[in-house]
């Protein structure tokens, strides 16, 4: 056995005796690195005859070859071996609790909110706003509420100024004459907001919030509020079937005027909403009084329609079941929390309006 | 308004029962409220049991009995009677009750040193009988009653409470409801009965409407009755006041609030003797003063319209009587006062003395005009009926005739308006039953209104009155049509919804908060803003529209805290006033964080709350709005509830526009607390103003560079300025600058910091050699320290 032939028997059996990792790489440096052992044989070269040469020359290559397939092998079956001890090592209790994340709600009012607006706007309404401090015009005289008439008793209203002329917004339908004064027919609108009365007891709070709705062009009449109202309702509370009953009621600025009870019964506590014989209200509605299309700038021979008023608080506490009013403004860490709505869910047409 | 069935068929014939007739009046527009059990005064005496009857300590002739009322408790009353004994069913009245026989009120009250709640009665203090030996002995049939009114049970009848709307003042009255009834197909309405009675002595007392400006009295009818016995009411004229609510008091007062209740015809009745003189209805003086029937004593404005004798004021018309000429047990002569006022200075008065009662309610709301007369009539029945005398011929002062209104019809209206074809002959046929007088003319009908209906002014009034009585079911619904012309949302609104729900994500509690506070606290964010006072709050601490919406939001953060909850982030989206016109209000967005330091908690401990999340939370935010860092710096100014030196200012880069505050909140106002602000209309605003369509994408695949940068600064120097500089040197080639470090200390002189800065540089055209990368550091080096004053650190 030739010097070569021993040395390549020694560094064979250097790589098959370690299971060092550091072992490897000083037998990687001897064999395969610049100074090593390869590479000092290839110097050889030099002093051989062209015949030696060749032989030679061949023989580093083929022993380099096996060499190098001997190394990788190993090379792996140590590294995989020592992967595996420290895998072995790294035991952590996941049941640790994860890094802290805090999940926002969106308050049960906006969520419904941008359910009724879905809703509205699958059948062409757009939303329209007003600011809360309102003029006694807008607020009353506009909507056909003559100063000193009775009808003034059923809003407590809280005035910004001893003359009784600005005001916060009693009801959301100034929101239909700034609309009708600033455009032209036909409307259709719906504007959610704040509302405000100087009440408060377990069933009224001195803010509160309102959706109106406002159709107006030419031939509009009570059938299509009748449709444009049952079509909500069962929208709403998502489901097939509803009962709904239109009772006469009076209203300054609508003519004929209704208020819209809907049918429930109580099942184990919980309100069914569509079926049973008890009887809910939910909103108020109407024709458009002729007096208040013209206070408005509008044609009552030519334009006529509704507008209707739906308490969206009350509209949140039938549909998620929430008892008390005034827990909405309570802001109480835990209500919010349970009634509250992930940012994510947001009500859509085509995924539908609740998760 | 109330009534019971019996009192319904006084004025409508009808074989519906009462429950059909609850379902009718909801159908047409008289909502039903509420329906109970008539209560009669005999209804608080219930029929009770001793337990056990001891003897009293103090006295040998009484007992004091446990008495078992089917309540919880056991009660203890004395009594008297030698029957009181063990097991004895017997009828009990508790205190508060008046006992029939001598109209003594029962108070609880100490016999010889005992305490009696109540009494146990005989049948004579019922008057059921003469029998006052001992108290009632009921037989064992009761002993399921205990607990239960001994009279109640037997009768059964409702009293129905409607919520009449301010339209309709005819339906205060029982005739107007059942005629209502009547022309929707539930019965005849009965005529009215023609007076009999004979008006045999003389109307001698002078009665003058003055002429005043706004004299609110136009039509002022009376009569006299002389030698009457203003006794007790009858039985069934007391239940029927007892069914509305009141208590009887005598027979005219009693006689007058039932004509008002069942004509809705309010009436007045004067002890005649009492007057001076004369009559005189006339505008008061300011200052003057009368004792009113409810014992207060009022002190008049100018211009109110008041009943006056020769004394003074005798009653505020259609409001109030006077003490003064109150008709008493004993009185013998009245004058009866049947008059129409006018309804807004009605209301006008009653609103300045703060005072409210039936007649009032009525008037203002408008009594028929036409009513005079019927109103005497049927009360004078009823006193000589009850009371005897003599009445006089009515004195009638009318100063203003009484016009119908007469309104043009076109029939057409009615289909038009609810959807559905409705005949003719059926509106003429319903609004006559209603009472107005309809004749055809052309085309159109000329339809008189009623005096009974000032609700009634045009058209539309008319097409209401059909379809009321019709009914609202009979109108087709129209299945609404699935087509959109418009955007539902405007663009500001878009932005509203996004802000609202990308701030929830990033952990924030949504609340919803009122719009008013504290001003206390309001106080404390206002700035330069003037208050805005509401006049009349609901609480003194709820009194000015707020400036901002951290005043409400902290209130409930340290209510939360006070519950327990130390981690908290709430948001509320909404609106702030700048000042009291309306449209004086801006849309803000307003977060705040709090967290409680927790030392022992190390998952937690090296993620504690401080004004770079406040300030992550705000941009991520502003970025998911469409604001990204391109578009807005950093400034200083913030307002004084910011902690001057943990707090700054979103600018937009013009500078123009505050978009935002962050920052830790004043120590003062709250501790370890941050906050931002976010003003909506201004961002949405500068957005629509300075958006950039975007453009396609370009991207450079030629090798990127870093070349890292320590430059030593002034402590108070801020970063961004150097960041600017920076940017500013080759737009093309520096693609991004980060800050990796930040370091005070050893090593560095104690006024200076050291920023540490990595900087990508990248050509968009060519790989960078060596060289050029040298040039560019270079010039960063030397611009920074020629513009900043900063100096490289080596």
């Amino acid at each position: 056995m030739s010097d070569f032939e021993k040395k390549i028997l020694e560094f064979k059996n250097r790589l098959n005796s370690t299971q060092d990792s550091n072992e490897i790489e000083s037998i990687r440096t001897d064999i395969f690195s610049k100074n090593g052992f390869i590479n000092s044989q290839f110097k050889k070269l030099g002093s051989l005859s062209e015949n030696e040469k060749k032989t030679f020359a061949s023989n580093i290559n083929k022993a380099k070859q096996e060499l190098l397939e001997i190394f990788r092998a190993k090379a792996t079956e140590v590294s995989d071996k020592d992967l595996k001890e420290k895998i072995k090592k790294e035991k952590i209790d996941v049941t640790l609790p994860e890094k802290e994340f805090k999940i926002g709600k969106i308050h049960p009012v906006s969520q419904v909110i941008d359910e009724i607006s879905c809703i509205f706007s699958e059948i062409g309404f757009s939303v329209e706003e007003g600011p809360d401090v309102e003029n006694d015009y807008n607020n009353f005289t506009a909507l056909n509420t003559p100063e000193d008439h009775p009808a003034k008793d059923m809003h407590d209203t809280f005035y910004l100024d001893e003359n009784m002329k600005t005001l916060l917004r009693t009801h959301t339908s100034p929101v239909q004459v700034r609309t009708m004064l600033k455009g032209k027919p036909p409307f259709k609108i719906i504007a959610p907001g704040r509302t405000y009365r100087s009440d408060s007891d377990q069933t009224h709070t001195p803010m509160f919030h309102q959706l109106e709705g406002l159709h107006i062009d030419k031939n509009i009449n009570m059938g299509h509020l009748k449709g444009c109202l049952n079509y909500f309702i069962k929208e709403f509370f998502e489901v097939d079937k509803i009962k709904m009953r239109f009772r006469p009621s009076h209203f300054p600025f609508t003519e004929p005027s209704a208020e819209v009870d809907i049918g429930y019964r109580i099942e184990k506590n919980k309100i069914i909403i569509g079926e049973g014989d008890k009887w809910l209200e939910v909103l108020g509605c109407g024709m458009v009084h002729p007096n208040v299309l013209k206070n408005c700038k509008v044609d009552p021979k030519i334009y006529q329609g509704f507008a209707f008023g739906i308490g969206i608080d009350r509209l949140a506490m039938l549909k998620y079941g929430i008892n008390d009013l005034r827990s909405f403004f309570e802001c109480d860490y835990r209500w919010l929390n349970y009634y509250g709505f992930d940012p994510l869910d947001v009500p859509t047409n085509y995924r539908g309006l609740s998760k | 308004m109330k009534f019971t069935k019996d009192w319904l068929d006084v004025h409508l014939k009808t074989n519906k029962s009462e429950s059909q007739i609850i379902q009718k009046l909801n159908n047409i527009g008289l909502e039903v409220e509420k329906v109970e059990p008539v209560k009669n005064e005999l209804s608080e005496f219930i029929v009770a049991r001793i337990v056990k009857a001891n003897k009293h300590p103090n006295a040998d002739r009484l007992k004091l009995c446990d008495v078992d009322i089917g309540k919880k408790e056991i009660l203890k009353v004395v009594c008297g009677a030698p029957n009181a004994r063990d097991g004895l069913l017997t009828i009990y009245a508790p205190p508060g009750s008046v006992i029939p026989k001598n109209g003594m009120k029962l108070e609880v009250s100490k016999i010889r040193g005992e305490t009696s709640y109540g009494m146990l009665c005989s049948e004579s203090e019922l008057k059921l009988s003469n029998e006052s030996e001992g108290i009632i002995d009921l037989n064992d049939k009761y002993k399921t009653k205990i607990g239960k009114s001994y009279f109640d049970e037997k009768k059964g009848k409702n009293v129905i409470e409607l919520s009449i709307t301010p339209n309709r003042p005819d339906c205060l009255g029982v005739r107007g409801i059942a005629r209502d009834l009547s022309a929707s197909n539930f019965g005849k309405l009965k005529e009215q009965r023609k007076s009999k009675v004979k008006k045999n002595i003389k109307h001698n007392l002078k009665i003058t409407i003055e002429k005043n400006k706004n004299q609110a009295c136009s039509i002022f009818g009376s009569c006299i009755i002389k030698n009457i016995k203003n006794t007790e009411s009858p039985g069934w004229l007391k239940n029927r006041i007892l069914a509305l609510g009141l208590r009887p008091i005598s027979a005219v007062v009693d006689i007058t609030n039932y004509v008002m209740f069942d004509l809705n015809r309010p009436l007045h009745a004067y002890d005649l003797d009492k007057i001076k003189n004369k009559i005189i209805i006339r505008n008061s003086k300011k200052g003057e003063n009368f004792k009113a029937l409810d014992n207060k004593n009022y002190i008049l404005d100018k211009d109110m319209c008041v009943i006056s004798d020769d004394k003074g004021v005798l009653g505020l018309g259609g409001i109030i009587g006077g003490e003064r000429s109150g008709t008493e047990k004993h009185t013998k002569n009245i004058l009866l006062e049947s008059a129409y006022f006018d309804p807004a200075i009605i209301r006008k008065t009653a609103k300045k003395l703060d005072l409210n009662s039936d007649a009032k309610f009525r008037f203002e709301r408008g009594v028929d005009p036409q009513s005079v007369n019927a109103g005497l009539d049927s009360a004078v029945e009823l006193i000589l009926e009850i009371c005897g005398g003599e009445v006089s011929k009515f004195d009638i002062q009318q100063t203003k005739k009484i016009k119908d209104l007469e309104i043009k019809f076109d029939p057409k209206m009615v289909s038009k308006t609810v959807g559905n074809n409705i005949n003719t002959n059926e509106i003429k046929k319903t609004l006559s039953n209603l009472g107005f007088t309809v004749k055809t003319k052309g085309k159109f009908l000329n339809v008189k209104v009623p005096s009974w209906r000032p609700d009634i002014f045009g058209e539309i009034d008319l097409v209401e009155e059909v379809i009321r009585i019709i009914g609202f079911e009979k109108i087709k619904s129209i299945e609404p049509e699935k087509k959109r012309t418009k955007p539902t949302l405007n663009f500001f609104q878009k932005h509203f919804h996004l802000a609202q729900r990308s701030v929830a994500s990033k952990g924030y509690l949504e609340t919803i908060t009122w719009s008013f506070t504290d001003e206390k606290i309001n106080n404390k964010f206002k700035e330069k803003l003037e208050s805005v006072k509401i006049i009349n709050p609901i609480s003194s601490d709820l009194n000015v529209l707020r400036n901002s919406l951290y005043p409400n939001l902290i209130f409930y953060l340290e209510k939360n805290l006070n519950r327990g909850f130390g981690d908290q982030a709430l948001f509320e989206i909404g609106p702030t006033f700048t000042g009291k016109k309306p449209g004086q209000q801006i849309t803000v967005v307003c977060g705040i964080k709090k967290q409680s330091i927790d030392e022992d908690n190390y998952l937690k401990k090296n993620s504690l709350v401080d004004v770079f999340h406040i300030k992550k939370d705000l941009v991520q935010s502003l970025t998911e709005l469409g604001i990204n860092k391109e578009y807005f710096k950093i400034g200083e100014n913030t307002p004084s509830y910011y902690h001057p030196g943990i707090s700054g200012s979103i600018v937009s880069k013009d500078g123009n526009f505050v978009l935002a505050y962050f920052g830790a909140l004043h120590p003062k106002i709250i501790s370890n607390t941050f906050g931002f602000e976010i003003f909506l209309e201004k961002l949405v605003d500068y957005k629509a103003k300075n958006t950039k369509t975007k453009e396609s994408l370009t991207f450079s695949d030629y090798q990127k560079s870093d070349r890292d940068f320590a430059f030593l600064v002034n402590k108070d120097s801020r970063a961004q300025d150097l960041l600017e500089v920076i940017q500013k040197i080759d737009k093309d080639l520096i693609k991004e600058i980060k800050i990796f470090d930040v370091y005070e200390g050893e090593n560095i002189p104690s006024d200076k910091k050291s920023i540490a800065l990595k900087v990508t540089i990248q050509s968009d055209h060519k790989t960078l050699n060596e060289n050029d990368l040298t040039n560019i550091s270079k010039k960063i080096v030397s611009t920074v320290e020629e513009k900043t004053g900063a100096k490289l650190r080596s």
